[in-house]
């Protein structure tokens, strides 16, 4: 299987992804932010379809509107009561124009169906190094407001009291969620790409009790996750996402079962 | 005498058409241990807010002892019986060193502090499943983390039986007597107020006064503070 140069590539590609999406994903589900990294997968949708119509690389496309529109949530839903219709409202919009852009570019639906739904072995040795750069980018980046962004995640109430910049790190965190957003995309397509960002995470949430175990736990479940989807659509034939999706689904309601037979 | 940890001048506030103070004049002591009590409504948050310099006042001065580190436990709190985070790893998230990972002397500073609040033997408990009062020895824990010398409670034993109230507060008499630490507790509970605490800041609609908790006279105390008669 690792003679071909196009799964090499897929099995760099996911590695670099599955770690940070594994990562970025136990914040997510901390802020209660499952539904906002959908509607950022949407967006990502939109992103490539413009890329497409103005004649960019699709990832710069996605870059360029998922950071804009989460900045754009960011700043519209200060009221968290809020929040759900600012996000509502950024996703529709975003969903249109990405149909307008896919329209006006004449593309053909077999593209569409590309950014949607990913298409991990068809990623060149280029992207592989792109993908890995912006990995390590998000990864730093997250190294450093590390703390402060755990307090503000699992203890808003007690990040307040203690006078931390709130607002700043809400911004700080959903660029960190764009960018987790348009490279996840790349493996698992934009539709799902909030697969990896929600179910390991929300799997670690039930077994993992502290935060460097639920980190822990929720990479090795995005890991085994795309490592063994990849190795089962190289066998079957069949879409690598729709194994990703099954296995983290998999992890996910097992360890809720776990957590149940706990209590 | 001790010295002044907080001095209020003449400090005036209020919000838009409802002014809450306009003249507010008293010290806290370094070392005093002293019970913020009021009805509902009458801005003992909005004092905390005040000393903490989250609001300005309008007019009057706040005077902070050069070296005054604050540390708040709030009111409220989110904690579901379904979140994830030991009681060890919760108090922890107050630790804000550069890296991710927690170096030998910041694991010792935790040690320390969940020892202080008699935590030690339940740090690995869920802090979801563990009882109130174990929830309010984890957030006093939390604010202890960063060595304030001056500590203010907002409503800690509000939810609390009378049991574990009483606990709660024999830990909170015993850091300001031991290691000195500073204290304003705001409560509406007179009783407690009065067992547990060295003086009273009592703040009324039109009014303030400050006095020790032994000169305390329940009868003059505003009718929303009396404790409810027990039902025969």
């Amino acid at each position: 299987m690792f003679a071909y140069e196009f799964m090499q590539n897929a099995f760099m590609a996911s590695t670099f992804i599955a770690i940070t999406c594994g990562l970025v994903g136990v914040f997510v589900s901390a802020r209660g932010m499952s539904f906002l990294s959908h509607t950022l997968s949407e967006v990502g949708f939109a992103g490539a379809a413009f890329a497409v119509f103005a004649g960019i690389s699709p990832l710069v496309g996605m870059l360029l509107f998922t950071i804009v529109s989460s900045i754009a949530v960011g700043k519209l839903s200060v009221k968290a009561s809020r929040r759900e219709a600012s996000i509502s409202a950024v996703s529709s919009l975003f969903v249109g124009l990405g149909i307008l852009f896919l329209s006006l570019s004449d593309s053909s639906s077999s593209y569409a169906t590309t950014i949607l739904f990913g298409s991990i072995v068809g990623i060149s040795r280029g992207d592989v190094w792109q993908l890995v750069g912006l990995a390590g980018a998000v990864l730093v980046t997250l190294c450093f407001g590390f703390r402060s962004l755990a307090f503000d995640s699992f203890d808003p109430d007690g990040a307040r009291a203690q006078g931390l910049p709130r607002n700043l790190l809400s911004i700080y965190f959903l660029l960190i969620l764009a960018v987790s957003v348009s490279i996840g995309a790349q493996i698992v397509g934009s539709l799902l790409v909030f697969i990896l960002l929600t179910l390991p995470s929300a799997a670690a949430k039930y077994l993992g009790h502290t935060l460097p175990a639920m980190l822990a736990i929720s990479v090795g479940a995005a890991l085994i996750g795309v490592w063994l989807g990849l190795y089962l659509g190289y066998i079957t034939n069949w879409p690598v996402t729709f194994f990703i999706a099954a296995i983290e689904f998999g992890f996910y309601f097992i360890a809720l079962g776990i957590r149940r037979l706990r209590d | 005498m001790s010295s002044a940890l907080i001095s209020i001048n003449h400090l005036r506030f209020g919000f838009h058409d409802r002014p809450l103070y306009s003249d507010l004049n008293f010290t806290l002591a370094q070392g005093s241990l002293t019970s913020l009590i009021g009805a509902n409504g009458v801005g003992k948050t909005t004092l905390v807010r005040l000393i903490m310099g989250e609001l300005q006042p309008v007019g009057g001065t706040i005077t902070r002892m050069p070296g005054l580190r604050l540390g708040y436990v709030p009111q409220f709190r989110n904690i579901d019986s379904e979140y994830p985070l030991t009681i060890r790893s919760f108090v922890q998230l107050n630790q804000h060193g550069l890296w991710p990972w927690h170096t030998r002397a910041e694991k010792q500073a935790l040690d320390a502090v969940l020892k202080q609040t008699e935590l030690t033997e339940r740090q690995h408990q869920l802090i979801g499943q563990a009882s109130g009062g174990e929830k309010q020895k984890a957030y006093l824990a939390q604010a202890l983390l960063t060595a304030p010398n001056f500590l203010i409670l907002d409503e800690a034993t509000a939810s609390l039986d009378v049991n574990t109230k009483t606990e709660l507060m024999s830990l909170v008499r015993q850091l300001n007597r031991n290691s000195g630490l500073t204290v304003l507790f705001i409560t509406h509970d007179l009783q407690l107020a009065r067992e547990y605490t060295d003086q009273y800041l009592l703040l009324t609609p039109d009014d303030y006064e400050l006095k020790p908790t032994s000169a305390m006279d329940m009868a003059k105390m505003p009718p929303e503070l009396q404790p409810a008669e027990e039902v025969q």
